[in-house]
């Protein structure tokens, strides 16, 4: 029974979505599956953050190495939450100026706005731009021409790395328009540099992408059918469980 | 020479990094920029569209990528607000709400005669759904199923931009900016793709490759990463020579100095890390 009704709902809310992009009357069912989905994705929240706390308080009490992290990940957890619900410095909504809590928690002021601005914010932005930092380093030490692979990926990523920039413009805009060889044909300004990476986006990476994107379109379908059919349950954990 | 460099702290290369990214940060410098066939046909469909059409902006992305992506919105926002068209603001990411209210400020501030005091009738806010690609398919099909109030608690029955819209079918272009899922791929496939709405998308680097596939049919055009952003204004500026005259409309252009000096750096030092590779073999150490 544990395991028949969750492989019931699956299968009738899935057959029923596929339903509505071949069958008009499926599509009001599709749309009220949709809006219990979205609303179970509201609860996911919820569950988020007790995963988050368990976590955390299972590396505090057992002093596991780095648990100082894990208590600041705490505090920052309950003091964002306890300004954003109490709504600190929020001022009421116009409209409902009798009721304290009627204004946006988002209200520019509000304690839950100064963090988001002035902590969330910068430390978000530092941690991406850290990247720039690591990936200058990898380039200088592991981006080596050990093989012939590792030397056309080397030229493409120089290629594509001038060729998005002014610097193409610098070192190859000089080349002519003229046929390289006779008439017609490859010209001098072929070779330009953004020119050369707009071919290798357009005639490689493109159709590389698209090859992958239909293998992963055919895995999908196939994968989904297997589960709305029955087949594959791991979804539902394992027998001994149900 | 070669022990040198082969034992080099990498503490000098972060510097070299810093200093290649700030120095023309802070000195502004600007190089002119061609928009390519992508960013012209971005261009051309908000530009095309007559005066005061409906556009649906989905800005899903959070601070940690709006130094890539911010310049993208800023740019939809004022070419949107100078065809004085209607917006729809909405997100798939919690903080994108704050994104919104940056694009906002800009109708605000800079477009005050057709967008201030103009909420409902010229933009409306709709906010921040849960549930991914679950809310594009009700939006697409049946807004009110998703979001019964915009962002303030408004019925949008009450609202003249939303009272009378059932879905965004209706709407003339759906413009996205999107740092990953879900975003622009996910609006491409559930939203615009099987309902043939005109979409426009402005991404990061990394999903340019992604979403390039869906060009021409399933998109209509595509601002990749901060080259596009700035290729983009470029394009606006061109129309409108009344931008140049702002600094805040630059965005874009203004860091494509720091990612020439920073990609010929990062040549370089790739450049010199094979040499020191090959010196290492030709002495036998490696």
């Amino acid at each position: 029974m544990k395991r028949t009704v969750p492989l019931l709902i699956s299968a009738v809310t899935g057959f029923a979505l596929i339903g509505t992009a071949f069958i008009p009357s499926f599509v009001d069912w599709g749309n009220d599956a949709m809006a219990w989905f979205n609303l179970l994705a509201a609860f996911a929240f919820i569950l988020g953050g007790g995963n988050l706390l368990k976590m955390q308080l299972q590396k505090i009490s057992a002093q596991q190495a780095g648990w100082g992290y894990a208590a600041v990940t705490l505090i920052a957890f309950f003091t964002t939450l306890f300004v954003g619900l109490a709504k600190v410095g929020v001022h009421p909504n116009a409209k409902f100026p009798e009721f304290s809590w009627s204004g946006n928690y988002l209200e520019e002021g509000s304690a839950f706005w100064w963090f988001f601005e002035y902590i969330f914010t910068p430390l978000s932005a530092t941690m991406f731009a850290l990247l720039a930092f690591y990936i200058s380093s990898a380039a200088f030490r592991a981006f080596r021409a050990k093989n012939t692979e590792a030397t056309i990926l080397l030229i493409i990523a120089v290629i594509v790395l001038l060729g998005r920039t002014y610097a193409s413009e610098w070192l190859t805009g000089g080349l002519p328009n003229t046929p390289i060889f006779g008439e017609g044909g490859i010209t001098y300004s072929d070779f330009k540099l953004d020119h050369l990476s707009q071919i290798i986006m357009d005639d490689f990476t493109t159709p590389g992408m698209r090859a992958i994107k239909i293998g992963i379109a055919l895995g999908v379908a196939s994968t989904s059918l297997k589960v709305l059919l029955g087949v594959d349950r791991s979804y539902l954990g394992s027998d001994q469980e149900a | 020479m070669l022990k040198i460099l082969q034992n080099l702290d990498r503490r000098w290369i972060f510097l070299l990094m810093f200093v290649a990214v700030a120095v023309p940060l802070i000195m502004g410098t600007t190089f002119p920029e061609t928009p390519s066939a992508q960013v012209t046909a971005v261009f051309d469909a908000v530009d095309n569209l007559p005066d005061g059409s409906n556009i649906f902006m989905a800005l899903d992305y959070d601070p940690a990528s709006a130094g890539e992506l911010q310049p993208m919105a800023s740019a939809f926002t004022r070419h949107c607000a100078l065809k004085k068209h209607n917006i729809y603001f909405m997100t798939l990411w919690p903080p994108g709400i704050n994104m919104i209210q940056g694009s906002i400020d800009i109708l605000n501030e800079e477009y005050p005669e057709t967008y201030k005091g103009k909420y409902g009738t010229k933009y409306v806010n709709l906010g921040f759904r849960a549930g991914n690609e679950g809310v594009i398919k009700l939006v697409v099909e049946d807004l009110k199923k998703s979001y019964t109030t915009d962002i303030h608690g408004t019925n949008l029955d009450n609202i003249p931009l939303t009272k009378n819209l059932k879905n965004i079918q209706q709407v003339d272009l759906l413009a996205n900016v999107s740092a990953g899922y879900p975003g622009s791929q996910e609006w491409v496939l559930y939203g615009s793709s099987p309902f043939d709405i005109p979409t426009v998308v402005g991404c990061t680097g990394v999903q340019a490759p992604i979403m390039l596939p869906y060009i021409p049919d399933q998109l209509t055009g595509m601002l990749a990463a901060i080259k596009g952003a700035a290729e983009y204004e470029q394009a606006i500026i061109n129309h409108y020579p009344e931008l140049a005259k702002n600094p805040k409309a630059k965005e874009g252009l203004v860091r494509m100095g720091p990612q020439l000096v920073a990609h010929v750096l990062l040549i370089s030092l790739i450049a010199l890390g094979n040499v020191i590779y090959f010196l290492e073999r030709r002495q036998g150490t490696t």
